[in-house]
């Protein structure tokens, strides 16, 4: 197997007094989706943030293919080619459509191959490209936000909960544009609470209890052994 | 950027009043000067009174502006902005009588241009103190207002006891180019040219400012950091080192309202910044912290309002600001045009 | 003891001593120290404790700035010169005065929170700051009714004044009406300090502390969040407002000078910062060692710029009238390196 594009090793983060991660360890492979799965509150959005650098790891290594980006600032590990949407989308509402996606492209403007390909995922967009952003319904955000990690090229892609609260039809065009983006030999962490979606594009899942992973493997695996589901997340799965 | 969409927007059409709540503030500088033409009886009293108090309201924008971006950036807020003003004053003032003999000449090129090398002088001043006091006073307390009032009210103090030090305890009478002083008369009223000047300048900052912000990348940055500066840093940009550019620039031009402000007054005092301050955060209190257009609209109307009342009842005109910013807050609590933060 | 004191103990050796010490030299200046200048340096710390520890129960304790407080000071000040004024001399008029001022001052402090604080609490300093520079331009303009920069001199009841003898002396001290301004203000400062100690140990106190540590926390336990703050602000006010009407006692006099200007209200941030925020004990530490440092220290400050005569800048840096300077740098890096104060520290020595 290759080397892995993102490896962390016994990461602990704390935020203010609670001990959030207690020794995370997880990789994802190249080119494939990883799912990060597991009840609320466990710390799969703490990860990610970890991961990006808005929260700081005190103890444990994370290596970006093979570099250490533990300590370097966000903005550094962002240039280094990690693509983030937050689960709050983290859009930018008084600017507008076309502002958010310009500032999303750091190295340049976007190919209009590139656009084009965002706008058939996103449809949306385009029509309300010079909209404020703000002005937009909660799917179409949503939208905007893949769109903004699709403007360009990342090594890696760290993607929070796409789907919240979005109704069946805009989940559907999220999973096809994040099966597009996996097609293109994209490497995605990707954390999802609706369980169809996850087996859907999920290749490997790693569910966390307690700030800690508990069990790592194939999401085919996963997915079709009812009593594994049951025993690692309980019946919060089953629910959505 | 990338081609425009062919068919149009298909968004419902609002109610008349929510399409022109965000006009709303912009309405209110006319507002103000027809509710002051009403009150004064004399047309041209009530022009000349327009007129300085646009001059006015331009300076206070120049000063505020980077009061308000500095906090809507970095949530920071500085009690020691005045500082800027003072020393931005005392530098411009003391390069201009250096040029004693090109302010004093009747010629409109040399006085121009030693109005341009006080102001350079002045804003390069400014600048580079806001970069040290940034370094120095702020970035120690970032994340902590309490902490940020007490040390940036501190650095105001040192910087007042400063210019004593260097510039002696006494205020320091000026006066204006030659070719600045006096006025011009316009439908029968007296328009001092130097606050149509004043006006001027702040129409070119204002534009400039507008330009920055809504067409170049780094005004991009600065807008979108306003409003999630987390996310910023996410996709990649230093907002730290825009944060330190934007303090570094508001500074300069709280200089530049510093030698504006003193030439205005005709007299310059270690103070005078301090003294600015109770206008500047009444100004950005009411535009809403952290907008540069809230923080024009809001220049205009104080200075409007100084003006009109200064003139029918002298001893009101600063309590009228505070009813004016009490009317406000109670139309809208954030502000004129409140800054939409992203949590 | 722990009931007078409201259970807030000094929970430290040194710091008790010390305590003790101010009480026992404050309690018995007129006899220990004998002089008209210091016992009015005595009297000063009295008013300058309450005044300090009233803003402490915002600052400290509700973690909101004021630049106010001189004005709430100002306005119990003028509240007892205008009364006597217009009613006559007389211990009436002082009641009155005291009265109207702490309800004035409360009533200004409802509005400035209500309009403030709803919002967010960095606005109260930024509005605070705007108010009461525009009154104290507006005490200085209105000089018919105030006095305008000259302030009002007034009498104060013929039982405060130098001029009444109740008996001849003792321990070599007259028993004249001063000594008993002296003692009517030390008393005063002594009830009003164990009240606000009281108000800080009791269940308010701890919910503003509560507040002050996470607001969103205390919002979500149930707490209304702006009903304490802008409760805290107008107690604070008002007791500020009755410092300010011992003072004027003490003084018959006032003027924008002593009581509204913003030196007087940067004062008040260093002792604060200086003795420590969030305990009361604090302000008396702060109070006492900055009104000692500010009438003994100046001196040493001026006869500093005379020994360094002739080199250049330096004599007006340390001159006299730099005072500030210094007083700002001492600020700033005791904010940094320093924010518990000298209780804070004497309290972590334990």
């Amino acid at each position: 197997m290759p080397d892995p594009i993102l490896k962390l090793e016994g990461v602990y983060t704390n935020i203010a007094q609670y001990h959030i991660l207690q020794g995370v360890d997880l990789e994802v492979p190249r080119g494939a989706v990883t799912m990060l799965l597991g009840r609320n509150g466990v710390g799969k959005t703490t990860t990610l943030r970890t991961i990006i650098g808005h929260w700081r790891a005190h103890k444990g290594r994370i290596l970006l293919d093979g570099t250490d980006i533990t300590s370097m600032p966000t903005p550094a590990i962002a240039r280094a080619g990690v693509g983030f949407v937050p689960e709050d989308m983290g859009i930018f509402s008084d600017l507008t459509v076309e502002e958010n996606m310009v500032l999303a492209a750091v190295s340049g403007p976007i190919d209009s191959a590139r656009l084009d390909w965002i706008f058939a995922a996103f449809p949306p967009l385009k029509t309300f490209w010079k909209s404020e952003a703000g002005n937009l319904s909660g799917g179409q955000k949503q939208m905007l936000s893949i769109a903004r990690v699709m403007a360009e090229e990342r090594q890696l892609y760290l993607i929070d909960e796409p789907t919240k609260g979005l109704a069946p039809a805009i989940i559907s065009t999220m999973a096809k544009a994040l099966k597009d983006l996996k097609d293109q030999g994209a490497s995605i962490l990707l954390v999802e609470q609706n369980f169809a979606v996850a087996k859907a594009l999920g290749d490997s899942a790693n569910v966390m209890d307690d700030g800690r992973m508990i069990w790592s493997g194939e999401m085919q695996q996963l997915a079709t052994d009812a009593e594994l589901q049951e025993r690692l997340m309980g019946l919060s799965l089953e629910a959505h | 950027m990338t081609a425009a969409p062919e068919h149009a927007p298909k968004m419902a059409q609002a109610a008349l009043a929510d399409r022109i709540a965000p006009y709303m503030p912009v309405l209110l500088v006319p507002i103000l000067a027809v509710l002051g033409f009403l009150a004064i009886p004399s047309t041209s009293s009530w022009l000349t009174l327009t007129v300085s108090g646009l001059a006015m309201g331009m300076m206070i924008f120049i000063m505020a502006s980077g009061l308000t971006l500095v906090f809507g950036l970095m949530d920071v807020i500085n009690f020691g902005h005045g500082a800027f003003v003072s020393v931005g004053a005392f530098v411009g003032i003391s390069v201009l009588l250096m040029m004693g003999h090109m302010v004093e000449a009747p010629s409109l090129m040399l006085n121009l241009t030693a109005l341009m090398v006080a102001v350079v002088g002045a804003m390069a001043a400014t600048g580079v103190m806001g970069w040290a006091f940034e370094k120095v006073i702020v970035e120690p307390v970032y994340g902590h207002h309490l902490k940020q009032i007490l040390v940036t009210m501190g650095g105001l103090i040192v910087v007042e006891q400063l210019i004593i030090v260097l510039w002696g305890p006494e205020e320091i009478y000026i006066s204006r180019p030659e070719a600045l002083k006096g006025a011009i008369t316009f439908a029968g009223a007296a328009l001092e040219k130097y606050r149509l000047v004043a006006v001027a300048v702040g129409l070119v900052v204002f534009a400039l400012m507008r330009f920055v912000l809504r067409r170049t990348k780094i005004g991009l940055i600065v807008r979108a950091g306003v409003q999630n500066g987390e996310m910023v840093q996410a996709l990649g940009y230093r907002l730290r080192l825009v944060f330190i550019g934007v303090f570094v620039a508001g500074s300069a031009l709280a200089g530049l309202g510093g030698v504006m402000w003193g030439l205005y007054q005709e007299v310059i005092t270690a103070h005078m910044g301090n003294h600015a301050m109770i206008l500047i955060f009444i100004v950005v209190i009411i535009g809403g912290l952290g907008s540069v257009e809230g923080c024009f609209i809001g220049a205009l109307l104080v200075g409007l309002m100084q003006n009109y009342v200064a003139f029918l009842e002298p001893k009101a005109a600063l309590i009228s600001n505070i009813g004016l910013m009490v009317a406000i807050l109670m139309w809208r609590p954030m502000g004129m045009i409140p800054v939409v933060k992203a949590k | 003891m722990q009931a007078v004191l409201s259970g807030d103990m000094p929970r430290s050796k040194i710091l008790a001593l010390i305590l003790a010490g101010i009480l026992i030299c404050l309690a018995l200046a007129p006899f220990l120290f004998p002089g008209v200048r210091t016992v009015d340096t005595a009297a000063r710390i009295c008013v300058f404790i309450v005044l300090v520890a009233s803003y402490d129960l915002l600052l400290g304790y509700g973690g909101i700035v004021s630049f106010a407080h001189t004005m709430f000071f100002g306005i119990g000040a003028y509240g007892v010169a205008l009364a006597s004024t217009h009613m006559g001399r007389g211990f009436d008029a002082i009641a009155v005065g005291a009265a109207a001022g702490a309800l004035v001052a409360a009533a200004l402090a409802l509005i400035i929170g209500l309009f403030s604080l709803r919002v967010r609490a960095i606005f109260f300093a930024m509005i605070t700051l705007a108010v009461a520079s525009a009154v104290a331009v507006l005490v200085s303009q209105l000089s018919g009714l105030t006095g305008g920069e000259d302030g009002l001199t007034f009498k104060t009841p013929r039982e405060l004044g130098p001029a009444f003898k109740f008996g001849d002396k003792l321990f070599g001290v007259k028993l004249n009406g001063k000594l008993l301004a002296y003692y009517f203000v030390f008393f005063g400062a002594l009830i009003l300090f164990l009240g606000l100690l009281r108000v800080v140990n009791s269940p308010f106190g701890r919910v503003l502390q509560a507040i002050r540590e996470n607001d969103f926390r205390a919002e979500a336990i149930g707490y209304r969040v702006v009903f304490y703050r802008v409760a805290a602000t107008c107690l604070s006010a008002a007791v500020a407002a009755l410092a300010g009407s011992l003072y004027a006692v003490w003084l018959r006099y006032v003027g924008p000078d002593t009581t509204l200007s913003m030196e007087i209200m940067i004062d008040i941030l260093l002792m604060v910062v200086i003795g420590g925020m969030g305990t009361m004990y604090g302000a008396v530490i702060g109070a006492t060692l900055f009104v000692l440092a500010q009438n003994y220290l100046q001196n040493l400050m001026g006869a500093a710029s005379g020994l360094v005569e002739g080199v250049p800048i330096l004599p007006e840096l340390l001159s006299a009238d730099r005072w500030l300077l210094w007083l700002g740098v001492l600020f700033i890096l005791s904010v940094y390196f320093f924010p518990t104060g000298v209780v804070g520290r004497l309290r972590q020595g334990n």
